[in-house]
């Protein structure tokens, strides 16, 4: 009897965990199962078809809202790992000083704030701009995709260095390497896997947003998500089951490329 | 000639000056884009509404009177305005009820995953990680198929004959309470594994070893283990509770709304920017309450745990 006791287990959890596991999945499997539905309703099982995809794809509002998407995405993770990558080198690695708590604050505060708050405050400074300067590009929307995904690139990048130690750096001013060569032959290379890391998780981040993309976009600029919703919102059809699955695949396949990045140890 | 020290402090002061240098890019994007535009929405919740949307400048402090109370047409009286009263109660009750319930599933569920071997381990956080990644929207809108009357739960309840006719749902408070359960649940499990993750199981054994009981070894040893965690957990999951816009959206209906759905209205159909500005700095006062109860508690249990 006493042999047997283990330490670790604590009555009903592992009930509780499987049923998480399940009831976290069943929606997401019984979404992408209906999206092969031939039937026209998503009530009832007609079939096995492509149909819905197809229909997807000759979509022209829903082709214009995922390449807008990509777009806004692609120019927002680049622009906010650049700068987080730049924050974060300035933010580790030293001694305290003179703003270093300022910094970290500032570059957290769009995590602090719930979006809803962020979206009607840029709403408000957004409408003030256009009716000053008469320009409504996507430029709006990729400002403020690049703004709250600098605190999400910066979280990686940050973690990656803090365990590089300044060793092979001082090694290589020691042999008179100028800063910039230091930086281009020792740091980077280090850094990469948390900057590759940190360019995928802007760039889920701002492909998932919606919130404060609603608010800020002006007519006719859906992102995918945006489009959903509005979609949603008047009644469903299998067609969105097929971009929801479409969509999905997507994010899988980057948090498994994120999750091997981030996870490589050298 | 500069001194050795002279030359010390001179290199300190440009690394720092670099230092402002390199974080400027970030720190003005996020000025520009996230913070400054807080400020104006602080100055809009102080001056009149426009008649097409927008503001007027004049200055009034109706929005905040009217973010609690509404003034009577007749007699000019102030009175609590009922439906306010009511969408922030909804709300904040939505939001700790959804903490409450994913602290419920979370907590065994890390408590589970933290006791795999160190192998599988990472198969189990790589399967939380996913639904953490996958759009919002997308999963929300999952659960509208499982819950509505056409759906899964409904129709294996007819099946089994144990309702004769399909049980709302969707469009009720529960269908929103669900909805947010279900969607911030990784928010819920990836700190509180975090911490658990760390835990020194020699702890446990010893508590065993002076007879505790399960419980009581989870009361006294586990759980102040893992406060910070847990802390962390509540914190991920009220705020995006408090101020979610898609969930209710999309499994609330029209007619249950939540905060987010009131500010949204102010700035379309309603036309008072002011008051959805006072709204919005409301919001984040809770928030930020909430944020500051976090640090104090945070900062006495980083006392023990280094």
């Amino acid at each position: 009897m006493a042999s047997n006791f283990s330490i670790k287990h604590q009555p009903g959890f592992t009930a509780i965990a499987a049923t998480c596991f399940v009831v976290l999945y069943l929606p997401i499997a019984v979404l992408v199962i209906y999206a092969f539905n031939a039937a026209s309703s998503t009530s009832e099982w007609g079939g096995f078809s492509l149909r819905w995809f197809q229909s997807a794809y000759q979509n022209t509002q829903v082709i214009d809202a995922t390449l807008r998407s990509f777009q806004i995405g692609s120019i927002a993770a680049v622009l906010s790992t650049i700068f987080a990558t730049m924050a974060a080198l300035a933010t580790t690695r030293t001694a305290s000083y003179p703003g270093l708590t300022f910094k970290y604050a500032a570059i957290n505060q769009p995590l602090m704030v719930p979006e809803i708050v962020t979206g009607v405050a840029l709403l408000i400074f957004f409408s003030r701009i256009k009716i000053f300067t008469g320009y409504s590009g996507l430029g709006y929307l990729i400002a403020a995709h690049t703004a709250f995904c600098i605190p999400f690139a910066y979280l990686p990048i940050r973690a990656r260095l803090e365990n590089m130690d300044l060793t092979l750096e001082r090694a290589a001013a020691d042999l008179y390497a100028t800063p910039w060569k230091t930086f281009r032959r020792i740091t980077l290379p280090l850094l990469w896997p948390g900057i590759l890391a940190g360019l995928m998780l802007a760039f889920v981040i701002s492909l998932d947003d919606v919130v404060i993309t609603e608010f800020v976009k002006s007519g006719g600029q859906d992102t995918l998500p945006t489009y959903m919703l509005g979609q949603i919102r008047r009644g469903i059809t299998p067609e969105i089951n097929a971009i929801s699955t479409a969509f999905l695949l997507l994010s899988v396949a980057i948090v498994t490329l994120f999750f091997f990045v981030s996870r490589k140890r050298d | 000639m500069a001194t050795a020290e002279e030359v010390a402090k001179a290199a300190e002061r440009r690394d720092v000056r670099d230092r402002w240098l390199l974080s400027a890019p970030a720190l003005l994007v996020i000025f520009l884009a996230a913070t400054g535009p807080l400020l104006i929405v602080l100055v809009y919740s102080f001056l009149t509404p426009g008649a097409y949307g927008d503001v007027k400048w004049q200055f009034s402090s109706d929005a905040w009177t009217s973010v609690l109370l509404e003034r009577d047409i007749f007699d000019d009286t102030l009175s609590l305005a009922a439906a306010h009263v009511t969408i922030f109660l909804r709300s904040i009750k939505l939001a700790v009820v959804t903490t409450i319930a994913t602290l419920a599933l979370g907590f065994p569920t890390a408590y589970f995953m933290a006791t795999r071997s160190e192998k599988t381990r990472d198969l189990w956080l790589f399967l939380i990680t996913i639904p953490f990644w996958t759009n919002l929207l997308i999963r929300t809108f999952a659960v509208l198929q499982i819950i509505r009357n056409e759906g899964i739960i409904n129709t294996i309840l007819l099946k089994l004959g144990i309702v004769s006719a399909p049980v709302q749902i969707l469009y009720t408070d529960t269908a929103i309470l669900i909805g947010m359960a279900y969607v911030y649940l990784p928010l819920m499990v990836l700190p509180i594994y975090a911490s658990m993750e760390k835990l020194d199981f020699r702890l446990v054994e010893a508590g065993y070893d002076l007879y505790a009981t399960r419980f009581r070894v989870l009361r006294r040893i586990i759980f102040p283990l893992v406060k910070p965690g847990v802390i962390a957990g509540s914190i991920l999951v009220f705020i995006p509770a408090l101020g979610a816009y898609v969930t209710p959206s999309v499994l609330g209906g029209g007619k249950n709304m939540m905060l987010s759905n009131l500010i949204e209205l102010q700035f379309g159909q309603g036309r008072n920017w002011p008051l959805g500005s006072a709204l919005s700095i409301t919001v984040m006062i809770i928030v930020m309450v909430a944020l500051l109860a976090y640090v104090r508690n945070a900062g006495k249990s980083g006392v023990r745990h280094g």
